[in-house]
């Protein structure tokens, strides 16, 4: 099972995580909202991540981490 | 060890080389194309760098890598090239990167003429480009000394993590004079730089850097900067001074033209006059208490400032002199040079002149 | 299944760039490359000035910060002085390809054993959007506020199209960050470049197109898209120089 995390501290909510997952596992929220002002990504669906890691890779801010 | 007979460039090279100078970057312009020729040569039997650099302006931030590098290095130009340099200078003297600039003046403004002059004074020791800062600025009057302060400013620029610049005018890029050479300089002599960013990684890591966003942070950093210019003025300022001690006028001009000055007070005392000299050695710090003292003489009644300028350095004068006499200037420009005979003629002149006041 | 944790080449340092601007991952990329070199100890990086002008705080090794467009001077100074050290260079299009055009010809032409790392994003960022030597036809800027205009404002430039007529480079390759399969290849790009210095081949560069979100208008996922649909037809991806591979 893998498991993705993100550091909310880092997130901007720019979405390109959730644009790139091909399992919808990750999507922005409408209320969680970080120090900095930004709505963060979140991990609504973490039963079908298949740890391709497309997120991390996409993530401008390297505010992901995949792990197993 | 016996003299030779060297080029004014010559001897502004041989004395970074002999102090452990590793890397020179240049670029062609009149009349200092001798220096990147002769390095083009020395460096690369030294184990050295030398790049011809594609302006000015890339080879002041050559030197800012390779003496950001911990590397001792140095460039050289002309009055319009060093203009160029300025951007570059203004990042070295705030990120703190001990280095060499060499400008051998010519005649200005604009791309003016190709003889010599000493019109980049201000340029030299006000900052010259952006924002709060100096250089130490040395000026030679002879091929010795062209070798010998250039083998300084290494060690000072180090000592204060500043840049010096070497402040020749044209006539020391033109002649040919004897040179007792300094040995030379065992690299592991000198000190290592905690600070060069030569390659070092997670906490160790080390950064050079101008940008200091912050207001409370650039405010100390500039304020720590002008400590360091204090601590120089304080310990460095050199000036020589002739005569002075009866002397009624006194002559003061800085590099070769101060050379012309002393022929100019040994002519005045063969005619009576009780001429005196001072020369700055230093133009920054500019030695103010030696003017300040000569001007404290009661004897002394008039200073006459000389320069192949407008009047540069003649404002520093007369702010050492601070009232206490007149100070009076010659200058001539457009690359012409003054000589003995004009400079007595000025002297007699400013001293009658003071004289009809009184 | 993979894992993703980040590169201990990039500092803690929270990253200042704008929601969805992709200069954060080549920042990654370059890092990733030079620690999976094992390059880390040897590394000197230059940042810019633009909106990379903190890079310094981002890479976890010995930085100088250069002036406007002077970082290829800069590197050439460290790097011919301490020829054994990695030596890379980041710099953006308005830095690189406009107030340092000179710098960045004569480094190439010189064929410094140096890896540049040029941000292409076709406008000036940090300042606030205006027109950049690589703004495309018709696309808009503060500067010319009714798009690109050729007959006023001239045409893009295209750098590695520009230095490959040069003979010295070794390695010139253009890639995008807009989506998954062009990030890896940008990553294989990079880290190719800064094996070949590394080997001592020469004059390395690789030219990244990046998305803009806030200066060009676009919510993230859409500036991707017009990078991948748009950009790429004024600088078309791929490979302009090889010498490994006889491509000349």
């Amino acid at each position: 099972m893998t498991s993705v995390k993100i550091n909310e501290a880092l997130c901007k909510g720019c979405g390109l995580c959730a644009n790139a997952c091909p399992k919808n596992v990750l999507s922005l929220s409408k209320h969680n909202m970080n120090a900095k002002g930004y709505f963060v990504a979140e991990v609504v669906n973490p039963q079908h991540c298949i740890g391709c890691t497309f997120c991390a890779i996409m993530c401008p801010d390297c505010a992901i981490t995949v792990s197993e | 060890m016996a003299k030779i007979l060297l080029h004014g460039t010559e001897a502004i090279c041989e004395g970074a080389i002999r102090n452990g100078c590793r890397a020179f970057f240049g670029y062609p312009i009149t009349p200092q194309n001798e220096v990147p020729e002769y390095m083009s040569v020395k460096m690369p039997q030294v184990g050295g760098v030398f790049v011809q650099a594609e302006s000015e302006v890339a080879a002041i931030n050559m030197v800012y890598g390779a003496a950001g590098a911990g590397i001792r290095a140095m460039t050289s130009s002309s009055s319009p090239g060093v203009s160029l340099k300025q951007e570059g200078i203004s990042y070295i003297a705030c990120a703190r990167i001990p280095c060499v600039i060499v400008n051998i003046m010519r005649a200005g403004p604009g791309l003016g003429g190709i003889l010599p002059a000493q019109g980049d004074y201000f340029q030299a020791t006000k900052g010259g480009g952006h924002g709060d800062y100096r250089l130490i600025v040395l000026s030679p009057s002879s091929a010795q000394e062209a070798c010998d302060f250039t083998y300084r400013a290494f060690d000072l620029a180090d000592r204060y993590r500043v840049p010096v610049m070497l402040l020749a005018d044209g006539m020391i890029g033109q002649l040919m004079e004897p040179v007792e050479l300094p040995p030379m300089r065992d690299l592991r002599d000198i000190p290592e730089k905690d600070w060069a960013t030569s390659g070092h990684y997670g906490k160790d890591r080390r950064v050079l850097n101008s940008l200091l966003i912050d207001p409370e942070v650039l405010e100390p950093h500039v304020n720590a900067l002008k400590r360091t210019y204090d601590e120089i003025a304080a310990n460095e300022c050199v000036a020589e001074s002739m005569l002075t001690e009866d002397a009624e006028i006194v002559l003061t001009a800085y590099g070769t033209v101060a050379r012309i000055c002393k022929s100019a007070v040994q002519a005045l005392r063969k005619q009576g006059v009780k001429a005196g000299w001072v020369r700055p050695v230093t133009l920054f710090p500019f030695p103010a208490e030696t003017y300040a003292k000569v001007a404290a003489q009661k004897s002394v009644k008039v200073f006459l400032d000389v320069e192949l300028s407008l009047g540069q350095m003649v404002e520093d004068v007369r702010l050492s002199v601070n009232g206490r006499k007149p100070v009076r200037f010659y200058g001539r420009t457009g690359g012409n040079i003054t000589d003995e005979r004009e400079i007595v003629q000025e002297a007699l002149q400013a001293l009658a002149s003071v004289k009809e006041e009184q | 299944m993979k894992t993703f944790t980040k590169t201990k080449m990039l500092t803690d340092a929270p990253m200042h760039y704008c929601p969805g601007c992709t200069h954060g991952i080549v920042h990654r990329l370059v890092a990733e490359s030079i620690e999976e070199l094992g390059l880390q100890e040897k590394c000197i990086g230059i940042a810019p000035v633009g909106c990379a002008v903190f890079a310094y705080d981002y890479f976890n090794c010995d930085m100088q910060e250069a002036a406007h467009g002077r970082a290829p001077a800069v590197a050439t100074g460290i790097k011919r002085c301490l020829p054994d050290r990695l030596v890379f260079v980041y710099q953006g299009d308005g830095d690189l390809a406009s107030i340092g055009m000179a710098e960045t010809v004569h480094a190439a032409a010189r064929g410094e054993n140096i890896t540049i790392i040029f941000i292409n994003n076709s406008i000036y960022g940090m300042t606030g959007g205006q027109m950049a030597p690589t703004t495309l036809i018709g696309q808009k800027a503060t500067t010319c506020q009714k798009g690109r205009d050729p007959s006023v404002n001239g045409y893009p430039i295209r750098v590695c199209e520009l230095l490959a007529t040069l003979d010295a480079p070794y390695y010139i390759e253009r890639v995008a960050t807009h989506d998954v399969k062009h990030v890896l290849a940008a990553k294989r790009a990079i880290k190719k470049a800064l094996q070949f210095q590394a080997e001592g081949r020469g004059y390395s560069f690789v030219e990244v197109l990046v998305s803009c979100p806030t200066n060009w208008h676009m919510a993230p996922v859409d500036a991707l898209r017009f990078m991948g649909e748009e950009c790429t037809k004024t600088f078309p991806l791929g490979v302009y120089r090889d010498k490994s591979e006889g491509k000349i």
